[in-house]
């Protein structure tokens, strides 16, 4: 067997949380310990986040063995096992489950394989050649038109082939232009952009710098939320390290075309992903949308020409030109070329990112890369899209993922947001949830949207609260009608999906709440009560031991009860009891 | 430990060496106000003032700015800022027992400070780290796979550390 050369540890945000900054410095001790000469290094974020901390060893002729679920005691059995004695720790491996088999890695094609600190790791892997190759070969207009032919839509949402934006912006005049990176990444249940930025900044940097030559621009800025730390920190490292080595600045590359890129970090307003709105932050004002025509593309920051493309549009851009038009709109469909990366999340099994060829069906998803749902529990439906987008229930699980099957459900393509629910998830409350969300963030400025946006949660909030009455159906959905058509910007237009699907793929929620004042899915508090089963209680105390609010105490009888008056309904007694006596009604 | 913020002599001409990071337009408001709040954990009346001088900027534009955005503070925290996900993949694995549960432990509801001013806790929208949900972040930690148990362990352990 090949001697093991390096370790690779991965060190995205996900990989952090989850620990693997203690395995990492535990590897370097041991291995410095046992003398080997191994280079370790920090990858980005491969996906499979649902195994992390994950490590990789790797020998001399590049296998890899991955290892999952790395705690720290681990590290000297992998070292002394695999790395001295060459045997791989098999139990610690983590098994074949079928998650790569299905997905096409265009965007994702390095994350969790080179550390994206490093400039060369990235050059190594055909890094700004296509840079290179658009500075030398081909002018503005074959860019664009390579873009164009490729297919490519816009990845943050709206779904704008972006060859013909880019268009808009080139033929607008100069020298003034703008190219802004999107990278505000707000939807929650999303972090697509955010993988990208921490495990490959170096290709969003090459996207943004083919993009600017394409329309002419000299002045990029991106505008990345300030939740990601380190994602503007590796941005940071990697922008200084490509204007070092020639890819920014003056004449890159000896030719005639400058191109400077500045941060600017977002303050925490979901509003600001939409064009006009990110153009007004950047500015220093409130971040409120205007009213378009004018387009950016026409008259954007500081009023000049300017062109707004997110993350994975940009990151697609290298791979398109290296790889021809040809062969990206080979994968995806007729109206999607491409590939999408989603951010897999909820109750599924394999939670993480992955990257699909466009029109791959909600099931293949969920089931053959996802894993399927946790603890064997019934699909109910995806989320898709954040709280601009909608629940697509599980009997349309066969919907291929493109644009327009999505769109036809009733919910959004979205920026990449997919939240699995089960049985267990209360559609009443899951839409609450999302209207509380846009409710907050509506910036004020469209009347339909201020109010109706709070009318549609006080409704939703009464309806879980087991106060709706029969009417709140048919009000919720004329009042969603009204705020859609009369928003001026796509938060407006979109923050009613969540209740438009749901009434209409799950009505029957929203009538056994009003109705039997019951909630199935036993989430929503006021419909539901906790009770000691008096025949399954050993009276053994846990649950009185646990209650927080002293609810629970000595029935009559052999056994525990619980004081309705008093229970706060926290569930912790629920999940204590050894023996399941205690019922949720 | 966000430093106190007092009109001596010292303390403004911390501000000022903050405020000259960034040219004196309106258009650096944001970035100004992010410097300010980075370096004493919120945006004092006083400071909101020096930066709308500093920027050229009616004060009452700076204060729209600060309370329009929602990373902008304008009260002190305590000592460790504890934020809480609430997006969607948090909110359906059970954010909303964490967070309750955080709220009993500390005696405080989100929005507020422990009277020993140790704590602050906040509700965030997504902190991006969905599939270790539910999540929350301690000063620039991420803490994934919550339950009521782990977070209490890890908040003693912060505990612990700001008595040693």
């Amino acid at each position: 067997m090949s001697r093991v050369t390096e370790v690779w540890v991965g060190l995205a945000t996900c990989g952090v949380a989850a620990g693997a900054e203690l395995v990492y410095s535990t590897f370097e001790s041991s291995l410095a310990k046992h003398n080997l000469p191994v280079t370790m290094k920090r990858v980005g974020c491969i996906g499979m986040c649902y195994n992390e901390p994950l490590v990789d060893v790797v020998t001399a002729d590049e296998n890899r063995f991955t290892y999952g679920h790395v705690c720290p005691e681990d590290v000297e059995r992998i070292v002394t096992e695999h790395i001295l004695n060459g045997q791989p720790v098999n139990e610690l491996l983590i098994p074949a489950d079928g998650f790569f088999e299905h997905q096409v890695r265009i965007v994702l094609e390095n994350c969790g394989l080179i550390d994206p600190e490093v400039l060369e790791e990235y050059q190594r892997h055909d890094g700004y050649k296509a840079l290179q190759r658009v500075l030398s070969e081909l002018t503005p207009a074959e860019v664009i038109e390579e873009i164009k032919s490729s297919g490519l839509r816009g990845r943050g949402g709206a779904g704008f082939p972006t060859g013909v934006k880019w268009g808009f912006a080139a033929r607008e005049p100069g020298p003034e232009k703008f190219l802004v990176c999107n990278a505000d990444e707000g939807d929650p249940g999303a972090f697509m952009d955010r993988s990208v930025l921490e495990g490959d900044p170096h290709r969003v940097i090459e996207g943004m710098i083919i993009a600017a030559y394409a329309i002419g621009a000299p002045h990029g800025y991106i505008y990345v939320r300030a939740e990601y730390p380190m994602a503007i920190k590796r941005l940071k490292k990697a922008i200084a390290a490509a204007d070092q080595a020639g890819f920014l600045g003056e004449n890159i590359l000896g030719s005639d075309f400058s191109f400077e890129i500045k941060i600017k970090t977002g303050a925490g307003a979901f509003v600001c992903g939409e064009e006009t709105a990110l153009i007004a932050s950047i500015e220093g004002k409130r971040g409120t949308p205007r009213r378009r025509p004018p387009y950016p593309a026409v008259s954007g920051l500081w009023g000049r020409p300017t062109n707004i493309n997110n993350v994975e549009t940009l990151a697609n851009i290298p791979w398109i030109i290296r790889h021809g038009a040809k062969e990206f709109a080979h994968y995806g469909t007729e109206d999607s070329r491409g590939t999408k990366v989603f951010a897999l999340a909820g109750k599924i099994n394999h939670s993480g990112l992955i990257e699909v060829p466009m029109g791959m069906s909600i099931k293949e998803i969920v089931f053959d890369i996802g894993g399927g749902v946790r603890e064997n529990k019934k699909f109910k439906a995806v989320q898709i899209g954040g709280p601009s987008g909608g629940c697509i229930p599980a009997k349309l699980a066969d919907v291929p993922v493109d644009y327009k099957s999505i769109t036809q459900t009733g919910a959004i393509m979205g920026s990449g947001g997919l939240i699995v629910l089960d049985e267990d998830t209360c559609m009443v409350d899951i839409t609450r949830f999302f209207l509380d969300f846009t409710q907050k963030e509506s910036c004020g400025k469209c009347t339909f949207c201020r109010i109706g946006t709070k009318r549609m949660l006080e409704t939703l909030t009464r309806i879980c609260d087991g106060k709706g009455v029969p009417e709140d159906v048919a009000n919720l959905i004329e009042l969603a009608n009204k705020v859609k058509a009369y928003s001026l910007c796509g938060l407006g237009q979109t923050a009613p999906n969540p209740v438009l699907t749901t009434t209409k793929y799950f009505r029957n929620e929203y009538d056994t709440h009003i109705i039997d004042k019951s909630c199935q899915a036993h989430v929503c508090k006021a419909l539901i009560y906790y009770e000691i089963d008096p025949s399954a209680c050993k009276n053994c105390r846990l649950c009185t031991k646990q209650c927080p609010a002293q609810a629970i105490s000595q029935g009559e009888g052999d056994h525990q009860e619980i004081d309705q008056s008093v229970c706060i309904k926290c569930g912790q007694c629920y999940e204590v009891c050894p023996f399941g006596a205690i019922t949720i009604q | 430990m966000p430093h106190s913020d007092s009109s001596i002599t010292g303390v403004s001409n911390e501000v000022d060496k903050l405020l000259h990071l960034f040219a004196p337009f309106p258009a650096s408001v944001i970035p100004l106000l992010q410097e300010i709040q980075g370096h004493y954990g919120y945006i004092s009346e006083t400071n909101l003032t020096r930066v709308a001088t500093y920027a050229h900027a009616p004060k009452s534009t700076v204060y729209s700015v600060a309370t329009f955005y929602s990373q902008f503070r304008l009260t002190r925290p305590g000592k460790y800022l504890i934020r809480i996900c609430q997006g969607t993949a948090c909110h359906v694995l059970g954010a909303n027992s964490i967070c309750e549960h955080l709220e009993e432990q500390l005696g405080v509801k989100v929005g507020e400070t422990t009277g020993d001013g140790l704590f602050t806790l906040e509700s965030v929208r997504c902190l991006g780290c969905c599939s270790l949900a539910p999540v929350m972040m301690i000063r620039d930690e991420t803490y994934g796979r919550l339950t009521r148990g782990r977070a209490d362990t890890i908040i003693d352990a912060y505990r612990n550390r700001a008595e040693k």
